[in-house]
Protein backbone atom coordinates (compact mmCIF):
# COMPACT_ATOMS: atom_id res chain seq x y z
CA UNK A 1 0.00 0.00 0.00
CA UNK A 2 1.11 3.53 -0.73
CA UNK A 3 2.55 5.32 2.29
CA UNK A 4 0.57 8.46 3.17
CA UNK A 5 3.31 10.29 5.02
CA UNK A 6 5.89 9.54 2.32
CA UNK A 7 8.45 9.05 5.09
CA UNK A 8 8.72 5.30 4.74
CA UNK A 9 12.08 4.12 3.48
CA UNK A 10 12.73 0.59 2.42
CA UNK A 11 16.22 -0.42 3.52
CA UNK A 12 18.14 -2.77 1.32
CA UNK A 13 21.32 -4.29 2.70
CA UNK A 14 23.66 -4.35 -0.25
CA UNK A 15 27.01 -6.12 -0.10
CA UNK A 16 29.88 -3.68 0.48
CA UNK A 17 31.55 -2.39 -2.66
CA UNK A 18 35.31 -2.52 -3.10
CA UNK A 19 36.08 0.86 -1.48
CA UNK A 20 33.90 0.01 1.50
CA UNK A 21 35.51 -3.39 1.90
CA UNK A 22 38.93 -1.73 1.99
CA UNK A 23 37.79 0.26 5.08
CA UNK A 24 40.50 2.82 4.36
CA UNK A 25 38.41 5.65 2.79
CA UNK A 26 35.92 5.46 5.64
CA UNK A 27 38.74 5.36 8.20
CA UNK A 28 40.40 8.40 6.61
CA UNK A 29 37.18 10.41 6.66
CA UNK A 30 36.60 9.38 10.27
CA UNK A 31 40.08 10.47 11.24
CA UNK A 32 39.62 13.89 9.62
CA UNK A 33 36.38 14.35 11.56
CA UNK A 34 37.98 13.57 14.89
CA UNK A 35 41.10 15.65 14.28
CA UNK A 36 38.79 18.58 13.48
CA UNK A 37 37.44 18.28 17.00
CA UNK A 38 40.97 18.19 18.40
CA UNK A 39 41.37 21.90 17.64
CA UNK A 40 37.90 22.97 18.72
CA UNK A 41 37.35 24.85 21.91
CA UNK A 42 36.37 22.43 24.71
CA UNK A 43 32.80 22.77 25.92
CA UNK A 44 33.87 22.11 29.51
CA UNK A 45 33.02 24.61 32.26
CA UNK A 46 35.60 24.20 35.04
CA UNK A 47 32.93 24.26 37.69
CA UNK A 48 34.26 25.28 41.07
CA UNK A 49 36.44 28.03 39.60
CA UNK A 50 34.16 28.99 36.79
CA UNK A 51 30.38 29.13 36.99
CA UNK A 52 27.93 29.16 34.19
CA UNK A 53 25.39 31.99 34.25
CA UNK A 54 21.96 30.95 35.42
CA UNK A 55 18.97 31.47 33.17
CA UNK A 56 16.56 34.24 34.20
CA UNK A 57 13.91 31.83 35.44
CA UNK A 58 16.43 29.83 37.48
CA UNK A 59 15.18 28.68 40.88
CA UNK A 60 17.95 28.09 43.40
CA UNK A 61 18.34 28.42 47.15
CA UNK A 62 15.65 30.37 48.97
CA UNK A 63 16.27 33.69 50.59
CA UNK A 64 14.02 35.50 53.07
CA UNK A 65 13.85 39.13 52.03
CA UNK A 66 14.03 42.37 53.98
CA UNK A 67 12.18 45.56 53.16
CA UNK A 68 13.79 48.90 52.26
CA UNK A 69 14.39 49.66 55.98
CA UNK A 70 16.09 46.35 56.59
CA UNK A 71 13.20 44.70 58.40
CA UNK A 72 12.26 41.08 57.77
CA UNK A 73 9.23 40.90 55.55
CA UNK A 74 8.02 37.47 56.64
CA UNK A 75 4.96 37.54 58.84
CA UNK A 76 4.80 33.79 59.48
CA UNK A 77 1.40 33.38 57.86
CA UNK A 78 2.32 29.85 56.84
CA UNK A 79 1.03 30.08 53.26
CA UNK A 80 4.38 28.95 51.91
CA UNK A 81 4.35 25.88 54.14
CA UNK A 82 0.78 25.18 53.08
CA UNK A 83 1.51 25.53 49.40
CA UNK A 84 4.65 23.45 49.55
CA UNK A 85 3.95 20.12 47.76
CA UNK A 86 7.02 18.52 49.35
CA UNK A 87 6.27 19.71 52.86
CA UNK A 88 9.73 21.11 53.18
CA UNK A 89 8.88 24.28 55.10
CA UNK A 90 8.09 24.64 58.79
CA UNK A 91 7.99 27.71 60.99
CA UNK A 92 7.15 28.94 64.48
CA UNK A 93 5.46 32.32 64.75
CA UNK A 94 6.15 34.86 67.48
CA UNK A 95 4.76 38.26 68.42
CA UNK A 96 6.87 41.33 67.84
CA UNK A 97 7.94 43.25 71.00
CA UNK A 98 7.88 47.00 71.04
CA UNK A 99 11.62 47.34 70.90
CA UNK A 100 11.83 45.03 67.86
CA UNK A 101 10.02 47.35 65.43
CA UNK A 102 13.20 47.97 63.54
CA UNK A 103 13.71 44.20 63.03
CA UNK A 104 10.33 42.92 61.82
CA UNK A 105 7.91 44.69 59.54
CA UNK A 106 4.68 43.09 60.73
CA UNK A 107 3.38 42.50 64.25
CA UNK A 108 3.91 38.77 63.84
CA UNK A 109 7.13 37.24 62.65
CA UNK A 110 8.78 33.82 62.24
CA UNK A 111 11.06 33.09 65.16
CA UNK A 112 12.03 29.80 63.57
CA UNK A 113 11.87 29.24 59.84
CA UNK A 114 13.25 26.00 58.43
CA UNK A 115 13.42 24.56 54.94
CA UNK A 116 14.55 20.98 54.44
CA UNK A 117 16.64 21.18 51.31
CA UNK A 118 16.48 17.41 50.81
CA UNK A 119 12.69 17.59 50.56
CA UNK A 120 12.51 20.78 48.54
CA UNK A 121 11.83 20.25 44.84
CA UNK A 122 12.45 23.89 43.89
CA UNK A 123 9.03 24.27 42.30
CA UNK A 124 8.71 27.90 43.36
CA UNK A 125 5.17 27.58 44.74
CA UNK A 126 6.22 29.17 48.07
CA UNK A 127 7.43 32.19 46.13
CA UNK A 128 4.05 32.42 44.38
CA UNK A 129 2.05 31.87 47.56
CA UNK A 130 3.81 34.54 49.63
CA UNK A 131 1.57 37.63 50.08
CA UNK A 132 4.42 39.68 51.56
CA UNK A 133 7.04 39.11 48.86
CA UNK A 134 9.23 37.65 51.58
CA UNK A 135 10.62 34.50 49.96
CA UNK A 136 12.36 34.15 46.64
CA UNK A 137 14.30 31.26 45.11
CA UNK A 138 17.00 33.52 43.75
CA UNK A 139 20.08 32.01 45.38
CA UNK A 140 22.83 29.77 44.06
CA UNK A 141 22.91 25.96 43.91
CA UNK A 142 22.37 24.40 47.34
CA UNK A 143 25.76 22.93 48.26
CA UNK A 144 26.38 19.28 49.03
CA UNK A 145 26.89 18.10 52.61
CA UNK A 146 27.53 14.92 54.60
CA UNK A 147 24.71 14.72 57.16
CA UNK A 148 20.95 14.93 56.72
CA UNK A 149 20.60 17.36 59.59
CA UNK A 150 22.85 19.84 57.85
CA UNK A 151 20.37 20.14 55.00
CA UNK A 152 17.73 21.69 57.22
CA UNK A 153 18.38 25.37 56.65
CA UNK A 154 17.32 27.78 59.38
CA UNK A 155 17.02 31.54 59.41
CA UNK A 156 20.78 31.87 59.80
CA UNK A 157 21.24 30.63 56.26
CA UNK A 158 18.02 31.84 54.67
CA UNK A 159 17.55 35.46 55.76
CA UNK A 160 19.15 38.09 53.60
CA UNK A 161 22.14 39.91 55.08
CA UNK A 162 21.07 42.99 57.12
CA UNK A 163 20.80 46.25 55.21
CA UNK A 164 23.60 47.98 57.13
CA UNK A 165 26.12 45.32 56.32
CA UNK A 166 25.08 45.45 52.66
CA UNK A 167 25.56 49.23 52.70
CA UNK A 168 28.90 48.90 54.46
CA UNK A 169 30.16 46.53 51.80
CA UNK A 170 29.08 48.93 49.09
CA UNK B 1 85.28 -7.90 28.92
CA UNK B 2 86.37 -4.53 30.22
CA UNK B 3 84.61 -2.99 33.18
CA UNK B 4 83.74 0.25 31.39
CA UNK B 5 81.89 -1.73 28.69
CA UNK B 6 79.75 -3.30 31.41
CA UNK B 7 79.11 0.07 33.03
CA UNK B 8 78.18 1.59 29.67
CA UNK B 9 75.66 -1.13 28.88
CA UNK B 10 74.35 -1.03 32.44
CA UNK B 11 73.64 2.69 32.19
CA UNK B 12 72.01 2.19 28.80
CA UNK B 13 69.76 -0.62 30.07
CA UNK B 14 68.69 1.33 33.13
CA UNK B 15 68.03 4.46 31.07
CA UNK B 16 66.04 2.50 28.51
CA UNK B 17 63.99 0.80 31.18
CA UNK B 18 63.28 4.10 32.90
CA UNK B 19 62.36 5.80 29.62
CA UNK B 20 60.02 2.96 28.60
CA UNK B 21 58.23 3.08 31.94
CA UNK B 22 58.07 6.88 31.91
CA UNK B 23 56.66 6.96 28.41
CA UNK B 24 54.14 4.24 29.24
CA UNK B 25 53.16 6.19 32.35
CA UNK B 26 52.60 9.39 30.46
CA UNK B 27 50.90 7.50 27.62
CA UNK B 28 48.06 6.82 30.03
CA UNK B 29 47.86 10.55 30.71
CA UNK B 30 48.23 11.39 27.01
CA UNK B 31 45.53 8.90 26.11
CA UNK B 32 43.05 10.55 28.42
CA UNK B 33 44.02 14.01 27.23
CA UNK B 34 43.85 13.06 23.54
CA UNK B 35 40.49 11.38 24.11
CA UNK B 36 39.25 14.51 25.83
CA UNK B 37 40.46 16.86 23.10
CA UNK B 38 38.98 14.68 20.38
CA UNK B 39 35.65 14.85 22.21
CA UNK B 40 35.73 18.62 22.93
CA UNK B 41 36.58 18.08 26.60
CA UNK B 42 39.50 19.05 28.82
CA UNK B 43 40.58 15.73 30.33
CA UNK B 44 42.27 15.32 33.71
CA UNK B 45 43.49 18.72 34.92
CA UNK B 46 43.27 18.61 38.72
CA UNK B 47 46.47 16.85 39.87
CA UNK B 48 49.23 19.40 39.36
CA UNK B 49 49.36 21.95 36.52
CA UNK B 50 47.37 20.60 33.53
CA UNK B 51 46.93 17.37 35.50
CA UNK B 52 50.56 16.46 34.93
CA UNK B 53 50.68 14.40 38.15
CA UNK B 54 47.65 12.32 37.19
CA UNK B 55 49.71 9.16 36.37
CA UNK B 56 51.21 9.28 39.88
CA UNK B 57 47.75 9.57 41.40
CA UNK B 58 46.58 6.63 39.28
CA UNK B 59 49.62 4.60 40.33
CA UNK B 60 49.03 5.28 44.02
CA UNK B 61 45.39 4.34 43.56
CA UNK B 62 46.40 1.04 41.94
CA UNK B 63 48.80 0.19 44.76
CA UNK B 64 46.23 0.97 47.43
CA UNK B 65 43.53 -1.27 45.97
CA UNK B 66 42.74 -4.57 47.62
CA UNK B 67 44.50 -7.56 46.10
CA UNK B 68 42.01 -10.28 45.27
CA UNK B 69 42.85 -13.77 44.01
CA UNK B 70 39.69 -15.73 43.15
CA UNK B 71 39.18 -18.86 45.23
CA UNK B 72 39.20 -21.29 42.32
CA UNK B 73 41.90 -19.59 40.30
CA UNK B 74 45.20 -21.28 39.62
CA UNK B 75 47.14 -19.10 42.05
CA UNK B 76 50.60 -19.53 40.66
CA UNK B 77 49.64 -18.90 37.02
CA UNK B 78 47.34 -16.11 38.14
CA UNK B 79 50.36 -14.31 39.55
CA UNK B 80 52.68 -15.18 36.65
CA UNK B 81 50.32 -13.76 33.99
CA UNK B 82 50.76 -10.02 34.61
CA UNK B 83 54.48 -10.45 35.25
CA UNK B 84 54.92 -12.21 31.94
CA UNK B 85 52.93 -9.56 30.11
CA UNK B 86 55.13 -6.89 31.64
CA UNK B 87 58.38 -8.76 30.99
CA UNK B 88 57.58 -9.37 27.33
CA UNK B 89 56.66 -5.74 26.91
CA UNK B 90 59.89 -4.48 28.48
CA UNK B 91 62.52 -6.63 26.73
CA UNK B 92 61.51 -5.57 23.22
CA UNK B 93 63.50 -2.34 23.26
CA UNK B 94 66.88 -4.06 23.74
CA UNK B 95 67.76 -4.40 20.05
CA UNK B 96 66.54 -1.00 18.87
CA UNK B 97 69.36 1.28 17.70
CA UNK B 98 68.47 4.55 19.40
CA UNK B 99 71.04 6.71 17.66
CA UNK B 100 74.26 6.84 15.73
CA UNK B 101 77.50 6.06 17.56
CA UNK B 102 78.20 8.85 19.97
CA UNK B 103 81.52 10.28 21.12
CA UNK B 104 81.67 10.70 24.89
CA UNK B 105 85.08 12.14 25.65
CA UNK B 106 87.32 9.93 23.50
CA UNK B 107 85.11 6.87 23.77
CA UNK B 108 82.74 5.68 21.04
CA UNK B 109 79.41 4.71 22.63
CA UNK B 110 76.88 2.62 20.75
CA UNK B 111 73.35 3.77 21.55
CA UNK B 112 72.04 0.22 21.37
CA UNK B 113 71.95 -2.37 24.12
CA UNK B 114 72.80 -5.27 21.86
CA UNK B 115 73.18 -5.63 18.11
CA UNK B 116 72.22 -9.23 17.45
CA UNK B 117 72.23 -10.12 13.76
CA UNK B 118 68.65 -11.44 13.88
CA UNK B 119 67.30 -8.37 15.67
CA UNK B 120 64.17 -8.28 13.59
CA UNK B 121 63.32 -11.89 14.44
CA UNK B 122 63.98 -11.14 18.10
CA UNK B 123 61.47 -8.27 18.06
CA UNK B 124 59.01 -10.45 16.25
CA UNK B 125 59.43 -13.23 18.79
CA UNK B 126 59.02 -10.88 21.74
CA UNK B 127 55.85 -9.39 20.30
CA UNK B 128 54.48 -12.90 19.78
CA UNK B 129 55.36 -13.88 23.34
CA UNK B 130 53.30 -10.96 24.63
CA UNK B 131 50.09 -12.90 24.08
CA UNK B 132 51.16 -15.53 26.65
CA UNK B 133 50.63 -13.05 29.48
CA UNK B 134 47.08 -12.50 28.30
CA UNK B 135 46.44 -16.20 27.73
CA UNK B 136 47.83 -17.38 31.06
CA UNK B 137 46.03 -14.63 32.95
CA UNK B 138 42.75 -15.36 31.18
CA UNK B 139 43.02 -19.10 31.72
CA UNK B 140 44.17 -18.95 35.35
CA UNK B 141 41.28 -16.66 36.33
CA UNK B 142 38.87 -19.59 36.07
CA UNK B 143 36.21 -17.36 34.59
CA UNK B 144 34.46 -18.04 31.31
CA UNK B 145 34.66 -14.45 30.10
CA UNK B 146 38.36 -14.35 30.82
CA UNK B 147 38.83 -17.65 29.04
CA UNK B 148 36.86 -16.48 26.00
CA UNK B 149 38.97 -13.36 25.95
CA UNK B 150 42.18 -15.40 26.16
CA UNK B 151 41.05 -17.56 23.24
CA UNK B 152 40.19 -14.47 21.24
CA UNK B 153 43.56 -12.91 22.02
CA UNK B 154 45.43 -16.05 21.01
CA UNK B 155 43.65 -16.56 17.70
CA UNK B 156 43.80 -12.85 16.87
CA UNK B 157 47.51 -12.67 17.55
CA UNK B 158 48.30 -15.81 15.58
CA UNK B 159 46.24 -14.63 12.62
CA UNK B 160 47.83 -11.22 12.45
CA UNK B 161 51.36 -12.48 13.09
CA UNK B 162 51.23 -14.21 9.73
CA UNK B 163 50.40 -11.05 7.81
CA UNK B 164 52.96 -9.13 9.88
CA UNK B 165 55.68 -11.68 9.13
CA UNK B 166 54.85 -11.62 5.43
CA UNK B 167 55.04 -7.83 5.32
CA UNK B 168 58.46 -8.04 7.01
CA UNK B 169 59.66 -10.52 4.37
CA UNK B 170 58.97 -7.90 1.70
CA UNK B 171 60.96 -5.43 3.77
CA UNK B 172 63.83 -7.91 4.02
CA UNK B 173 63.92 -8.17 0.23
CA UNK B 174 64.60 -4.42 0.16
CA UNK B 175 67.08 -4.21 3.04
CA UNK B 176 68.94 -7.54 2.67
CA UNK B 177 69.56 -7.63 6.42
CA UNK B 178 67.91 -8.80 9.62
CA UNK B 179 70.04 -6.61 11.87
CA UNK B 180 68.08 -3.58 13.01
CA UNK B 181 71.25 -1.52 13.18
CA UNK B 182 71.92 -2.28 9.55
CA UNK B 183 68.33 -1.63 8.48
CA UNK B 184 68.20 1.75 10.19
CA UNK B 185 71.59 2.95 9.00
CA UNK B 186 70.63 2.10 5.40
CA UNK B 187 67.84 4.66 5.61
CA UNK B 188 70.29 7.55 5.77
CA UNK B 189 68.83 11.01 5.36
CA UNK B 190 65.43 10.82 3.72
CA UNK B 191 65.96 7.40 2.13
CA UNK B 192 63.27 5.85 4.31
CA UNK B 193 61.89 2.35 3.72
CA UNK B 194 58.32 3.60 3.67
CA UNK B 195 58.94 5.05 0.18
CA UNK B 196 59.84 1.55 -1.08
CA UNK B 197 57.30 -0.39 1.00
CA UNK B 198 54.16 1.74 1.42
CA UNK B 199 51.81 -1.24 1.22
CA UNK B 200 54.07 -3.30 3.48
CA UNK B 201 54.02 -0.48 6.02
CA UNK B 202 50.24 -0.30 5.92
CA UNK B 203 49.93 -4.04 6.52
CA UNK B 204 52.54 -3.92 9.26
CA UNK B 205 50.76 -1.05 10.98
CA UNK B 206 47.34 -2.73 10.91
CA UNK B 207 48.93 -5.89 12.31
CA UNK B 208 50.72 -3.86 14.99
CA UNK B 209 47.32 -2.51 16.10
CA UNK B 210 46.06 -6.08 16.33
CA UNK B 211 49.15 -7.40 18.12
CA UNK B 212 49.00 -4.72 20.79
CA UNK B 213 45.26 -5.36 21.29
CA UNK B 214 44.49 -1.73 20.60
CA UNK B 215 41.24 -0.40 19.18
CA UNK B 216 39.78 -1.18 16.66
CA UNK B 217 41.12 -4.68 17.39
CA UNK B 218 40.72 -4.65 21.18
CA UNK B 219 38.46 -7.68 21.17
CA UNK B 220 40.27 -9.46 24.03
CA UNK B 221 39.19 -6.76 26.48
CA UNK B 222 35.90 -5.97 24.80
CA UNK B 223 34.03 -4.33 27.69
CA UNK B 224 30.60 -4.63 26.12
CA UNK B 225 30.72 -8.38 25.60
CA UNK B 226 33.34 -9.76 27.98
CA UNK B 227 33.30 -7.30 30.89
CA UNK B 228 36.96 -6.47 30.45
CA UNK B 229 38.01 -9.91 29.31
CA UNK B 230 41.27 -11.43 30.47
CA UNK B 231 41.87 -8.90 33.27
CA UNK B 232 38.33 -9.12 34.62
CA UNK B 233 39.38 -10.97 37.81
CA UNK B 234 42.46 -8.89 38.38
CA UNK B 235 42.73 -6.04 40.82
CA UNK B 236 45.34 -3.80 42.35
CA UNK B 237 48.79 -3.69 40.76
CA UNK B 238 48.28 -6.94 38.83
CA UNK B 239 45.63 -5.16 36.83
CA UNK B 240 47.97 -2.19 36.71
CA UNK B 241 50.65 -4.40 35.15
CA UNK B 242 48.31 -5.54 32.39
CA UNK B 243 47.20 -2.02 31.59
CA UNK B 244 50.77 -0.79 31.78
CA UNK B 245 52.05 -3.60 29.55
CA UNK B 246 49.59 -2.51 26.89
CA UNK B 247 51.08 0.96 26.86
CA UNK B 248 54.64 -0.32 26.80
CA UNK B 249 53.67 -2.58 23.90
CA UNK B 250 52.28 0.45 22.14
CA UNK B 251 55.58 2.26 22.70
CA UNK B 252 57.59 -0.72 21.41
CA UNK B 253 55.36 -1.09 18.35
CA UNK B 254 55.66 2.61 17.59
CA UNK B 255 59.43 2.34 17.96
CA UNK B 256 59.64 -0.63 15.63
CA UNK B 257 57.49 1.09 13.01
CA UNK B 258 59.54 4.27 13.24
CA UNK B 259 62.79 2.29 13.01
CA UNK B 260 61.82 -0.10 10.21
CA UNK B 261 59.86 2.20 7.93
CA UNK B 262 60.42 5.81 8.98
CA UNK B 263 64.19 5.89 9.22
CA UNK B 264 64.67 5.67 12.98
CA UNK B 265 67.14 8.37 13.94
CA UNK B 266 67.62 9.49 10.32
CA UNK B 267 66.23 12.78 9.13
CA UNK B 268 66.74 14.95 6.05
CA UNK B 269 69.72 17.27 6.47
CA UNK B 270 71.42 15.06 9.05
CA UNK B 271 74.87 15.41 7.46
CA UNK B 272 74.64 19.19 7.76
CA UNK B 273 73.54 18.90 11.39
CA UNK B 274 76.36 16.44 12.11
CA UNK B 275 78.85 19.06 10.94
CA UNK B 276 77.12 21.72 12.98
CA UNK B 277 76.71 19.89 16.29
CA UNK B 278 79.76 17.63 16.36
CA UNK B 279 80.06 13.91 17.12
CA UNK B 280 78.61 14.15 20.66
CA UNK B 281 75.45 16.13 20.19
CA UNK B 282 74.43 15.24 16.62
CA UNK B 283 73.58 11.60 17.52
CA UNK B 284 71.56 12.82 20.48
CA UNK B 285 69.68 15.19 18.19
CA UNK B 286 68.96 12.21 15.94
CA UNK B 287 67.67 10.31 18.97
CA UNK B 288 65.37 13.22 19.78
CA UNK B 289 64.04 13.10 16.20
CA UNK B 290 63.52 9.35 16.65
CA UNK B 291 61.46 9.98 19.77
CA UNK B 292 59.41 12.61 17.93
CA UNK B 293 58.53 9.97 15.34
CA UNK B 294 57.66 7.51 18.11
CA UNK B 295 55.40 10.06 19.79
CA UNK B 296 53.71 10.74 16.47
CA UNK B 297 52.94 7.03 16.16
CA UNK B 298 51.69 6.82 19.74
CA UNK B 299 49.43 9.77 19.01
CA UNK B 300 48.20 7.98 15.91
CA UNK B 301 47.40 4.88 17.99
CA UNK B 302 45.28 7.04 20.29
CA UNK B 303 43.72 9.02 17.48
CA UNK B 304 42.56 5.78 15.83
CA UNK B 305 41.29 4.42 19.13
CA UNK B 306 38.94 7.36 19.58
CA UNK B 307 37.76 7.31 15.98
CA UNK B 308 37.06 3.77 14.84
CA UNK B 309 34.58 1.44 16.51
CA UNK B 310 35.62 -2.10 17.38
CA UNK B 311 35.50 -4.76 14.66
CA UNK B 312 33.16 -7.67 14.97
CA UNK B 313 35.04 -10.93 15.52
CA UNK B 314 34.21 -12.45 12.13
CA UNK B 315 35.17 -9.14 10.46
CA UNK B 316 38.48 -9.24 12.30
CA UNK B 317 39.20 -12.76 11.11
CA UNK B 318 38.12 -12.16 7.53
CA UNK B 319 40.19 -8.98 7.40
CA UNK B 320 43.22 -10.86 8.66
CA UNK B 321 42.96 -14.03 6.62
CA UNK B 322 41.17 -12.90 3.46
CA UNK B 323 42.43 -9.31 3.32
CA UNK B 324 45.85 -8.78 4.78
CA UNK B 325 47.52 -12.14 4.09
CA UNK B 326 46.77 -12.18 0.31
CA UNK B 327 47.78 -8.51 0.15
CA UNK B 328 51.03 -9.23 1.95
CA UNK B 329 51.80 -12.13 -0.40
CA UNK B 330 51.05 -9.95 -3.41
CA UNK B 331 53.35 -7.34 -1.91
CA UNK B 332 56.18 -9.88 -1.66
CA UNK B 333 55.68 -10.98 -5.28
CA UNK B 334 55.61 -7.43 -6.62
CA UNK B 335 58.62 -6.40 -4.53
CA UNK B 336 60.53 -9.46 -5.72
CA UNK B 337 59.75 -8.78 -9.39
CA UNK B 338 60.70 -5.11 -9.12
CA UNK B 339 63.98 -5.94 -7.36
CA UNK B 340 64.81 -8.65 -9.91
CA UNK B 341 64.11 -6.23 -12.76
CA UNK B 342 66.09 -3.32 -11.31
CA UNK B 343 69.08 -5.54 -10.52
CA UNK B 344 69.22 -7.17 -13.96
CA UNK B 345 68.42 -4.32 -16.31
Amino acid sequence: MESLSNKKKVLVSKPLNFAERMYLPAIASGLTTTIGHFFKKPATVKYPEQEREFSINWRGMHSLKRDEQGRERCTACGLCALSCPAEAITMIAAERKNDEKHLYREEKYASVYEINMLRCIFCGLCEEACPKEAIYLDGPIVPADYLRKDFIYGKDKLVEAPLESVLEVK
Amino acid sequence: MEIDFVIEKFILVIALFAISLLIAMYSTYAERKVAAFLQDRLGPDRAGPFGILQPLADGVKMFMKEEIIPANANKWLFMVGPGLAMLCACIGTAVIPWGQDMMVGDRLVKLQVTDINVGLLYIFGVISLGVYGVMIGGWASNNKYSLLSAIRAASQNISYEIAMGLSIIALLLVTNSLSLREIVSQQHGFNWNVWYQPLGFLIFMVCAFAETNRAPFDLPECEAELNGGYHMEYSSMKLGFYLFAEYINMFVSSTVMAALYFGGYNYPGMDYMAGLLGPTWAPLFGTAIFFLKIFAFIFFFMWVRWTIPRFRYDQLMSLGWKGLIPLAIANIVITGIVIALTNNF
